[in-house]
Parts: C-alpha cells; structure tokens; sequence
C-alpha cells in the first residue's frame, strides 16, 4: 500500500477566462492532517470540487490510493474512500438525522444491499458515529431542528458515514462560537486519530494552527506555500498575501 | 408492515372493492371505478419520478398514450389479452421513460419539464401522422361482450385495473422501505449531497423514469377497450397530465398514501361533477383544489395531517411539562 493517500499533480481548472487552478501540486500522506488556506477566490473549494468530483479538472491529475480516478464520477470517488462536507450544510432534508447517515452506508459502502436485510447493523453503526459527534440523542429530529453548530457536526458525520479514508472538511466552522469551534476542532482530530486522513479547508486561523501538521497556502490558483504551521507563518509570501505588504 | 403481508391486504381489500361493486349491481360503478383506479396508478406512477426524486414530468400524457397506442397497433396486428397487451404497453412505456430519461434527466427544475412536456408533443405528432394507428381521425376498438370467467368486459376491464392499481401501490410503498428509496429521497432535497453521499444519481433516475413509465403504459394499455374510440386528443388528452401532477400533490407527495387519497379524492369528485353539474366542470374541480392546496398545504393532505398531529403532539407535552411544575 502507497503511503501516499492523495496525489494532485499540475491540476489546473479554468472558468472561461479565469484561471482558478494553475498548476497544482498537492501530496497527502495516509494518516496526515492538513490545512488548506487561503484568501476568498484564491482555488480553495475548486480543487476540493477538483478532487471529489464535483468538477472535472482541465489539466493534470488526481490519484488515490496510487490509482487515477480523473475518469471516476462524484459517487465513484465517495465509494472509493473520499467523503466531504459542505461550505454550507446540505443535509436531506426530508429524512431525519439518522437517515441521513443511512443513505451514504447504503450506497458509499459495498455490501450493503437493503435496509431491511441489516437495519440492526447499520442502526448501531449511525448511533455509533452520531455518539462520536454528539448527536446521539437528536437521532430522530428533522435537520431543520438542528443549531448550526448540530448541522455541521451532522455534516461531519454523514461524510464519516460513508466510512472514508480521505475527509475533506470544508469550512465547517463558519458562523460557529469560539466554544463551538473548539467542539469541532477536538471532533475532527478524534477522528483523525480513528485513522481518517483529513484536509480542512478554513479561515479561522486559530482553529487551523490547531487542528493543522501541515500547511497548504493557496493564492490565485497557485500553491505559495507547504509546509509545517510554523514555517508557513514565517513565509514571506503568505504574510504579503495575507497582510497585503 | 412487512412486504407480503401489506400485499396480502392491499389484495384483500381489492377482492372486497369487487365485491362491493357486484353487490351494487349498476354497470356505471365499474365504468366510474375504472376512471379512479385507472388515476390511482397514473397518480403512483408520476409519484415515483416526480415525488419521490422530484422530477416533475409533464409528460404523463405521452406515456398513458403509449400504452393506449401500443394496444391499438396490436389490436389491429394480433389480437391479444389485456393482461399481455398491459405488459407490452408497460415494456414499450418503461423504455419510452429510459429514452425520455436519457435525454431529459441531466436537465433540473423547470428544463427537465419543459423537456418532459415536449416528448408528449413529439409523440402526439408521431401517432396524428401515422395511418395505421388511426391517425388524427382516431381508431376504433370494439370490446368483447364478454369474457371467459368473468362475464362482463367491462368488469373484467376493473377488475385489471383494480390489480394494477394493487401491484402500482405495492411498488410504491416498497420502493419507499428500500435502498433505492432513501436514494431517491436522497436526489430529492440535494442532489450534489446525494452524489457525494456515493448515490449514482443518473442511474437511480434512469430507474426512477423507467418504472414510472412502465405503470403510465400500462394504465393506458385497456384504455381503447374501455372508450371504444382511440383519438390523439383523447389519448394525449391535458386531462392525464393535469390529473397526474394534481392527485399526488393535492394528497401529498413523500408517500404512496398521498396518491393514493389524492386520486380517490380528485377522481371521485370528477365523476361525481361530470354526472350531476357538467363534465367540462371537473377539470376545474382539480384546478380549484390543486390551487387551494398548494396555498394552504403544500405537503399535500398527508403533510397537513402529520403537522397536526406533531402541533397535538408538542401541545401535550407543554402541557404534561406545565402540570409537572405545578
């Protein structure tokens, strides 16, 4: 097995005339934490779309688990290891909190063929992982009973449903309390430390330096930096494109 | 409720629909009941894309003619039994729902509609410039006088659609309990969370297409015996596109119980409009009723029922929590 997980190799994405992706470069080992900043517009949610399938890279390559997935779907790459969460929350809404983690154990996860046939195995697995972000007791609720901060942990959760190697966590504490960010901070590295390889993409510096063993700038569709937290914040380049010197 | 046992019952209260109807002994029971049975199946089967997954085709007509014109063309090529004809109606139909999904279902929202409602078109220009199905002038189709077993044709014709009705309703309520439901509930409220889920979308709306056209087709499949006169206006009459769109959303959307009330409801009051007011009349019927439920329910009768019981439900346990303090 690669000790590679994820392999972005000169990706680029444009939009028209802009070019939201310029060459990208990205290596994750298995078991890493890394932070992925960067200011607004910078290509930060385009080369997680990149990645997940949301969008189709126009140039270079994405690999996972030393296999090139650029021909693999959205649901492909989700079977094959990589969950996300939304900028914004997009839970089911029609289903409840634990269905909603239901529906990515029925598709993300082969061998699960029909509700019926392991409702009792798959109802221990969803109270497992809504105990492990603390929504064990709202199980049963809508997400429009939820606070903000019960949505992005149900994020969470429904990404972590789909049983992935690779989360990738975008922005999930935005609009979130101090307290709250400390909350999802300490869930995300309990998950990290369940084995799950995991890419935050955030703007809150704190929670970044934190939860980071890596770091990632990206500016106008180019990497500036990568390295630890404490070279990054010593970058000359990153502090002219964050304080604008 | 498992599977078979809802089947056993759904079965026993169709056998009990019969019943009653021969009890009552009036031919136009039948001719009635075959109208709101033949909607019930109409209605389960738009309820399954557009409900479920929240397509909305308008094109439900073009399918039930489908159906009606598959009969047609074998009537006049090699006669067979209604039972056979509903399952060719049903092939033919189901892969007009695959074709129809192929095309449309990249479309979202508005587009795959309008799409939707341009394939109904396309085929009702097919079938007005083809001759042998009759053409614009339209087809007769003389029934039996009667049938082995059963007697009358019209019965026999009720009693298919009363069976159809079951399996329609039966599908339905399996589809909802299973894998394929929860995707489909999925692509409903979000369909890029769905992807991301690991739902292959297009896959599961390609089905989603196919069997709603299936059961369309075959709801149209006994038509022409049923009106003895086939004609392009009849069959890709606004009439089935209205009625389908309208039983499900006036009796809610997000379960098999919706269509099933809405068309009983919807059905019922036309027939009872064509017969005592005026036939023109019952469409406005569906269109007064979808306007009123769309401002004050909008989750249909089925959602309107479950906000009052969860409002009752809250109300006593403020109240229970009220007398604890006291």
């Amino acid at each position: 097995m690669s000790a590679q997980l994820l392999e972005v190799t000169d990706l680029g994405k444009r939009f028209g005339g802009f070019v939201a992706l310029d060459g990208i470069d990205l290596v994750v080992a298995r078991g890493e934490r890394v932070g992925l900043i960067g200011p607004n517009g910078s290509g930060k949610s385009t080369l997680v779309n990149c990645i997940c399938g949301t969008l189709k890279n126009d140039s270079g390559s994405v690999r996972f688990n030393g296999e090139s997935i650029d021909r693999f779907k959205t649901h492909e790459r989700t079977r094959r290891g990589i969950a996300r969460s939304f900028q914004l929350p997009r839970p089911f809404a029609s289903l409840t909190v634990a269905e909603n983690l239901l529906v990515p154990m029925l598709y993300a996860i082969d061998g699960h063929s029909r509700p019926g046939t392991e409702g009792a195995e798959l109802a221990a697995r969803a109270a497992e992982l809504l105990q492990l972000v603390g929504l064990a007791d709202k199980a049963r609720l809508k997400p429009r009973d939820l606070t903000q901060v019960d949505m992005r942990k149900l994020e969470l959760a429904r990404a972590m449903a789909a049983a992935p190697q690779l989360l990738i966590a975008d922005e999930a504490m935005a609009g979130l309390s101090q307290a709250e960010v400390a909350e999802i901070v300490a869930l995300l590295i309990r998950l990290n430390e369940g084995g799950v390889t995991i890419i935050m993409i955030e703007h809150i510096m704190r929670a970044v330096m934190q939860f980071s063993q890596r770091l990632v700038v990206l500016v106008s569709g180019n990497k500036i930096a990568d390295g630890t937290p404490a070279e990054v914040v010593r970058n000359a380049e990153v502090e002219r494109a964050y304080l604008g010197q | 409720m498992r599977s078979w046992v809802f089947l056993l019952i759904s079965v026993a209260c169709a056998g009990c629909v019969f019943a009653g109807a021969l009890l009552i002994g009036n031919d136009y029971v039948f001719f009635a009941g075959y109208v709101v049975l033949q909607f019930i199946v109409l209605a389960q089967a738009w309820n399954i894309l557009g409900g479920y997954t929240g397509y909305v085709n308008f094109g439900s007509a073009g399918f039930f003619a489908l159906g009606a014109y598959t009969t047609v063309f074998f009537h006049k090529t090699l006669p067979l039994p209604v039972p056979v004809l509903m399952l060719i109606a049903g092939t033919v139909a189901g892969l007009g729902g695959l074709g129809m999904g192929y095309l449309a279902l990249r479309l979202r929202g508005a587009f795959f509609s309008i799409a939707t409602l341009a394939l109904a078109v396309v085929l009702e220009t097919l079938v007005v410039n083809w001759n042998y199905l009759g053409g614009a002038r339209g087809a007769y189709v003389i029934r039996p006088e009667s049938v082995w077993l059963i007697g009358s044709y019209v019965h026999y014709l009720f009693l298919m659609m009363l069976a159809l009705a079951v399996v329609a309703i039966a599908t339905a309520r399996g589809i909802e309990r299973s894998r394929l439901g929860y995707g489909f509930a999925a692509i409903r409220d979000d369909e890029l969370a769905a992807e991301a889920s690991g739902v292959p979308t297009l896959r599961l709306k390609l089905i989603a297409a196919t069997l709603s056209g299936v059961f369309m087709g075959m709801a149209g499949a006994p038509f022409p015996y049923y009106i003895g006169y086939v004609q392009p206006a009849a069959a890709f009459g606004l009439e089935y596109a209205v009625n389908a769109i309208a039983m499900p959303m006036i009796g809610g959307t997000t379960s098999w119980v919706g269509p099933l009330i809405g068309a009983i409801l919807v059905a019922g009051l036309q027939q009872w409009a064509s017969v005592s007011i005026s036939s023109e009349l019952s469409l406005l019927v569906v269109g007064l009723l979808l306007v009123g439920f769309v401002i004050i329910a909008p989750g249909g009768i089925t959602g309107l029922v479950r906000s009052c019981v969860a409002a009752f439900t809250a109300a006593a346990a403020i109240r229970r929590k009220a007398a604890a303090v006291q």
